[in-house]
């Protein structure tokens, strides 16, 4: 019992010290931190214990992220691609889609897993939504299997970075729509490998906090996909605000380009 | 007390050699806090204060007392400290990932006492912050693409390994666009068989046609190209000086110590032995390393017992002031370290309508590279000379009439669109070039046997150092490789003359 209650403490008094600035390296925060932090430091800079502690906690918060991107191999081996998939999203709680099928298996609110997808396990899978998850990199091993999928919906993914968008190649050949919306490690350098998924038709890129210089990616990504719809990055609107109106149709000539 | 204490170690330590002798032997904290600032120790906030403190009380001392230069206190922060148990000569990317390692490997809290010794604190000559920062898997070894395969993986993960407590995550801002080599119809079938080599390694490269390589890139002129390999995954560039930062901050922050100052020379435990064969070798040990402080002749003398050479251009010459090379040609003790200091170019030029976002690193099959540098249409690009036009390396001035006689002529024919730039500038850095065979050397010398090499990369040894950092850790910590086998870079190949040759080299 104690030992659970120093486990959460213990928790707590990392995730103060590390979560301050986790994805804001960009900007250069000179504002001071708050007491509560300050006086943490202030005894982590100066205790043996409490400096282990936290870099214990630091250390299985890393691992949780590692344990929920395991890669699913036993389920892959015994029931088949699609179902190691199928389950791997589901844990996630998001969804998926199996070709020339209608309807979605999600996991329920409580995280229960419908099992019905084993009847589906030799039908490929079409489309897949792991809005929200902790995927990352390692996570993706389960993913870049998929030789069908259509649509990959990967918004609001706190843990994706530019490495895992230069793993999205493997789906070049028939990727057709793919969200990043609100993913908050994704920047320019990432996006620029999208360059692979030629068949592209729709790419939701749509707050993404870490992309500078968001009216030009606009369009050197248009200019790099020709096929594809870009949302969410709106240069016309940023353009109109500083420009005089007759130069307003600039987008237009370059997106005819 | 405690205060008091530290006062009297501090003052005594240059009068009372018998005080300084204990304190270093029992190895007591407190005494190494006042001496070395570096050291990111326990209530290190405290003692930092006290040290200025003194210097403030030192000036103050000076000035009341005008007449005499005599003072009660000797200021020796700037100096290194008096023994370690691994010196690491150089402080560039490779010095400072050993250096983690080490303390990463450690079994106990300060269990080896490393200090990294580092000529240039602006690292204004550095290799490691003017290279151009690639990564790639692309090599024909094997060892090279695992190294660089972890390293990806390193950087990867860069700040679970390098990260630091309450401060900002590392970000290294790795461009994900990979290497794109291209080889005319004589070399394709060499191409061929490099990316065999690298697929069974389980690196993610592609080969590609002329046609296929048109129309990925449109940009790009394909008349000569037999075939292109371009790399996918865990391929493109990154910034060095976040890396080499990143290195540099955690390990301090682990406890490593660090001193600026010149290498002047060592001292050794030498040991005449006899052959069966009847011939005379000498073994040497390094005694101690002695270390000029910056703009002054004053040295320290460091105790030590293993000493790493990641000097980078100039390890040669650490290794000619430790007596390798010096004894009579065709014997062991005959062989100079075969690493140079190269002077290579790196050029910035603006195109307006050059290749975009797409662009990877493109490697010509003449040997010229260029990338693209952030979104504005700027570029940057090199190559290397040919070997009877080596560049003077006294000093980094750039030579821009060879951007327009061989760099911009073979730029031009790959794209057209560059046949309009203008050149922006450019700088020029040093390569440690092993003019053997072009490989790094790892591991230790025969006959001075506690200097281990980690050197002459020519030209990779950014991309390679988390993996160099963790091999050289193990090569002293456990005696032998643990994870990856380096055997193939040991210093013994040269003696034997079997050559680790890298058939793709930039």
């Amino acid at each position: 019992m104690a030992a659970a209650g120093l486990w959460t403490r213990g928790r707590d008094i990392a995730s103060l010290l590390t979560a301050g600035s986790r994805y804001s390296s960009t900007s250069f925060s000179s504002s001071p931190a708050p007491l509560k932090q300050r006086i943490i430091h202030h005894l982590y800079t100066r205790f043996y214990d409490l400096e282990s502690i936290i870099n214990w906690t630091v250390h299985l918060q890393q691992w949780n992220i590692r344990r929920k991107n395991a890669y699913f191999g036993y389920t892959e081996k015994h029931y088949g691609r699609s179902a190691a998939v199928t389950y791997f999203v589901l844990s996630q709680k998001g969804g998926v889609r199996f070709q020339g099928q209608e309807t979605w298996f999600r996991s329920n609110k409580r995280g229960k897993i419908n099992w019905d997808f084993l009847n589906f396990k030799d039908v490929p899978v079409e489309e897949v939504d792991v809005s929200g998850s902790p995927l990352n990199y390692i996570g993706l091993d389960n993913l870049v299997t998929l030789k069908e999928l259509k649509m990959l919906n990967l918004s609001g993914c706190p843990y994706l970075d530019d490495w895992c968008l230069s793993r999205l190649h493997v789906f070049k050949d028939s990727l057709e729509e793919l969200s990043l919306a609100g993913c908050p490690q994704v920047t320019e350098r990432g996006l620029a490998t999208l360059h692979h998924l030629e068949n592209l038709k729709r790419l939701d890129v749509s707050h993404l906090p870490s992309v500078s210089n968001k009216e030009l990616i606009a369009i050197m990504m248009e200019e790099m996909l020709p096929h594809c719809t870009i949302i969410g990055l709106d240069y016309s609107s940023e353009l109109a605000k500083e420009s005089q109106p007759e130069t307003r149709t600039e987008p237009q000539e370059l997106r005819a380009e | 007390m405690w205060s008091r204490w530290n006062l009297c170690s501090y003052c005594c330590r240059h009068y009372l050699s018998p005080l300084r002798l204990s304190c270093g032997v029992t190895c007591d904290p407190s005494y190494r806090l006042l001496s070395y600032g570096s050291r990111n120790y326990k209530q290190n906030d405290f003692f930092r204060d006290l040290d200025q403190e003194f210097e403030k009380f030192h000036k103050k001392l000076k000035e009341s007392l005008p007449g005499s230069s005599w003072s009660p206190f000797e200021n020796t922060v700037h100096l290194a400290p008096e023994r370690a148990d691994i010196v690491i000569v150089g402080g560039g990317v490779i010095g400072w990932s050993i250096a983690y390692w080490l303390k990463q490997k450690e079994r106990i809290r300060d269990g080896v006492k490393v200090l990294v010794v580092e000529r240039d604190p602006t690292y204004s000559q550095a290799s490691t912050v003017l290279s151009v920062g690639g990564i790639r898997q692309q090599f024909s070894i094997p060892e090279n693409i695992r190294m660089s395969l972890f390293s990806a993986y390193f950087l990867r993960t860069i700040n679970e390994h390098l990260g630091v407590v309450n401060e900002d995550p590392i970000d290294i801002q790795f461009n994900p666009s990979g290497y794109l080599f291209l080889a005319d119809e004589n070399r394709a079938a060499l191409l061929e068989e490099n990316v065999a080599i690298q697929r069974s390694c389980s690196a993610e490269v592609a080969l590609l046609g002329p046609e296929q390589l048109k129309k990925k890139f449109p940009w790009l002129n394909t008349e000569d190209v037999a075939l292109a390999s371009y790399g996918l995954e865990n391929e493109g560039w990154f910034d060095p000086w976040s890396l080499l930062n990143a290195f540099r901050r955690k390990a301090l922050s682990m406890g490593v110590y660090q001193t600026h100052g010149n290498v002047a020379g060592f001292d050794f435990f030498i040991r005449e032995m006899v052959t069966s064969s009847g011939d005379p070798v000498t073994f040497r040990r390094i005694k101690v390393v002695n270390v000029q402080a910056p703009n002054s002749l004053e040295y320290q003398p460091v105790e030590c017992s293993i000493v790493v050479n990641a000097a980078g251009p100039w390890s040669g010459k650490v290794a000619e002031m430790a007596t390798i090379g010096s004894g009579p040609p065709d014997t062991l003790a005959g062989i100079k370290i075969p690493v140079e200091p190269k002077k290579r170019y790196v050029y910035v030029f603006h195109c307006y309508d050059g290749p975009g976002l797409n662009c990877p690193l493109l490697i010509d099959n003449t040997g010229a590279y260029f990338r693209r540098e952030g979104l504005g249409g700027n570029y940057i690009c090199g190559l290397s000379p040919d070997e009877d036009e080596e560049p003077d390396i006294n000093n980094l001035n750039v030579d821009y009439e060879f951007f327009q006689q061989k760099v911009w002529p073979k730029l031009a024919h790959r794209v057209n669109a560059f046949e309009s730039l203008k050149v922006k500038g450019g700088w020029a850095g040093y390569y440690d070039y092993n003019t053997f065979d072009q490989n790094a050397i790892l591991g230790n010398h025969p006959l001075v046997q506690n200097m281990f090499f980690a050197t002459g990369f020519s030209g990779h040894g950014l991309q390679q150092s988390p993996a160099v950092g963790r091999a050289i850790a193990e090569l002293i910590l456990d005696g032998s490789y643990q994870t990856l086998d380096l055997g193939t870079f040991s210093f013994e190949r040269i003696y034997n003359g079997e050559k680790a040759l890298e058939r793709n080299i930039v």
